[in-house]
């Protein structure tokens, strides 16, 4: 009898934990089943690279989306990863405990302020300053890249400290006692063998970075055109969603849908690139 | 010319710090600079009055209600679904092929961008399910959302969980089910109710998912299966249309607070729980 309640109580467990399976199949097979056809009619080619986005006149192409998109990410990651793994060697290595105590807990704030939030302080603030001092309309993938670099802090910050503290305290020992001081250690030991992880969390940060909606579509300016310099403003997958979601219907809202595959693959590359280094380091 | 090793750690040392100083100082400036501009439109009649007039007047009533009603559905689902698939993982499996599938797709979950959810929301409840946009298809859709969120907490916590506990209780001849509820739950849960806590704050702050689900209709919602503006929404339509300023502001001002008190709740139990589990 105890046999058997033990069991059937094991038994919905596993189901309970198949949820995550059924869920992520579920949402692969409704934005295929919603989205492929668009594509079909169109062609993958001319979708992708396609130059014209009229949905009016049937052109779907979502190339300066595409480059829209990679802009402002690769954007991001030059300003926020020096950053952010300043901030993780600042944490493990450099900041007595108390202040590491309240350094931490601020940091990982940041990645729970709306990203709404986060764009109206950037449509009130960046974009003026971006006019002011550099030209243009404000409004412009430097905009977003800046916004987005300081969105993207927590997850690589947390990431890398992570994996800079799993390390044996042998390599730090060793290390300072051949002579070398702090920085040398940290530069030629720590973060060479904590590599895999800070990896990782740059990769995990670019997804977040590339799915970012709310925030970048108030600082992008969100023109359908390839931006020709950081000051142009410029469209990326996730916004021409956001924004045109709201009023498309029929074939234009399946090729929203359509640009949704797109950015679902994107994000499905960079995460299983992100657990292959995981599992690499781990090896 | 070289740069002495001594020379070049004072060097990196205080480019870093410098680096961390800039980075807490930004976190002030963004919170200060909506706190200061927003804190003043708070009043009591703001926070106990609907909107009037598109949200020009009056004031956000509706909205918070239909950013509780949605949060509470999304934990009410989500909470027993990731919690479960958390003691799955810990308790009733060993590493293998299957923990490995479970585990790519908590990770999968978690990197898949809000709006994509929003998609998927949209087309599953509220057009095939025929939930319409209400407070339960925005439920249902941050449910989802914050899964992998409340599978890696729970996880993490119920590790934590000292084995001598696990020992104890089958040594006493207590079952499987008997051991994780009278003695891995309890020790876990202060860490399991943090990853609940960080769920409700995405669901607070979410937009772009809720939007296509819950829709943005000002009225107060009547039961799960109205229309419902968060907000969070109702603070994106306010700025992006430019309806009325001062209340974007307040009502940013509002979730910046909400968000503070979730934060250090949060990290108030975490400190107890790590302080209790070593």
């Amino acid at each position: 009898m105890n046999n058997l309640k033990e069991k059937l109580i094991g038994n919905g467990f596993f189901l309970i934990a198949l949820s995550t399976l059924s869920v992520l199949a579920l949402i692969t097979v409704f934005i295929l089943i919603e989205g492929v056809p668009v594509i079909a009619k169109v062609g993958l080619f001319n979708f992708i690279f396609g130059m014209k986005w009229a949905p009016s006149q049937g052109a779907f192409g979502i190339f300066p989306m595409i480059v829209g998109s990679v802009s402002v990410t690769v954007g991001a990651a030059l300003l926020g990863v020096p950053t952010a793994i300043c901030c993780s060697i600042f944490l493990t290595e450099f900041a007595p405990p108390a202040v590491s105590k309240i350094v931490r807990p601020a940091i990982q704030l940041l990645a729970g302020i709306p990203s709404v939030v986060y764009g109206f302080w950037g449509l009130t603030f960046i974009v003026p300053a971006i006019r002011n001092f550099l030209g243009g309309p404000g409004l412009s993938v430097l905009a977003g890249s800046i916004i987005l670099a300081i969105m993207i802090l927590p997850t690589i910050v947390s990431i890398s400290e992570v994996s800079i503290l799993a390390l044996p305290r042998q390599y730090k020992e060793g290390s300072l006692a051949l002579g070398a001081t702090h920085w040398q250690t940290i530069r030629s030991v720590l973060l060479p063998a904590a590599k895999s992880g800070i990896m990782t969390s740059v990769i995990l940060g670019m997804g977040r970075a590339i799915g970012e909606t709310m925030a970048v579509i108030m600082v992008l300016g969100n023109a359908v055109a390839l931006p020709k310099s950081i000051l142009d403003p410029a469209r990326t997958l996730t916004t021409n969603i956001g924004i045109e979601m709201g009023y498309a219907s029929g074939e234009h809202q399946q090729a929203l849908f359509a640009t949704g595959i797109v950015l679902l693959v994107i994000i499905m590359l960079l995460n299983s690139a992100a657990q292959l280094i995981v599992q690499r380091g781990r090896d | 010319m070289r740069i002495s090793p001594k020379k070049s750690q004072i060097i990196a040392k205080t480019l870093i710090w410098a680096v961390a100083v800039i980075v807490i100082l930004l976190l002030i400036f963004i919170m200060a600079y909506i706190l200061v501009k927003g804190l003043p439109t708070l009043s009591w009649q703001f926070l106990s009055e609907v909107p009037r007039d598109m949200g020009r007047s009056g004031g956000i009533l509706s909205t918070i209600v239909s950013t509780l009603l949605v949060t509470v559905v999304a934990v009410v689902v989500a909470t027993p679904l990731g919690v479960g698939t958390a003691f799955y993982l810990t308790e009733y499996t060993r590493e293998g092929r299957v923990t490995r599938i479970i585990r790519f797709c908590a990770g999968a979950l978690a990197a898949i961008p809000s709006i994509v959810y929003g998609l998927f929301g949209f087309i599953f409840f509220v057009i095939y399910l025929k939930l319409g946009w209400s407070v339960i298809s925005g439920g249902l859709t941050l449910g989802v959302m914050i899964l992998p969120t409340i599978i890696r907490t729970s996880e993490d916590a119920i590790r934590a969980v000292h084995p001598m506990y696990r020992d104890v209780s089958y040594s006493l001849g207590g079952t499987k089910w008997q051991t994780i509820v009278g003695a891995v739950a309890p020790s876990a849960l202060p860490g399991i109710i943090t990853g609940v806590i960080l769920g409700i704050g995405r669901c607070v702050a979410e937009t772009a998912a809720v939007i296509l689900t819950a829709g943005s209709a000002l009225r107060m919602p009547t039961s799960l299966f109205s229309p419902a503006r968060t907000m969070a929404v109702h603070f994106y339509i306010l700025a992006r249309e430019g309806i009325s300023m001062e209340r974007a502001y307040g009502t940013a001002a509002l979730l910046i607070v909400f968000i503070l008190i979730i934060n250090v709740a949060a990290n108030i139990l975490l400190n107890k729980f790590v302080a209790k589990g070593r």
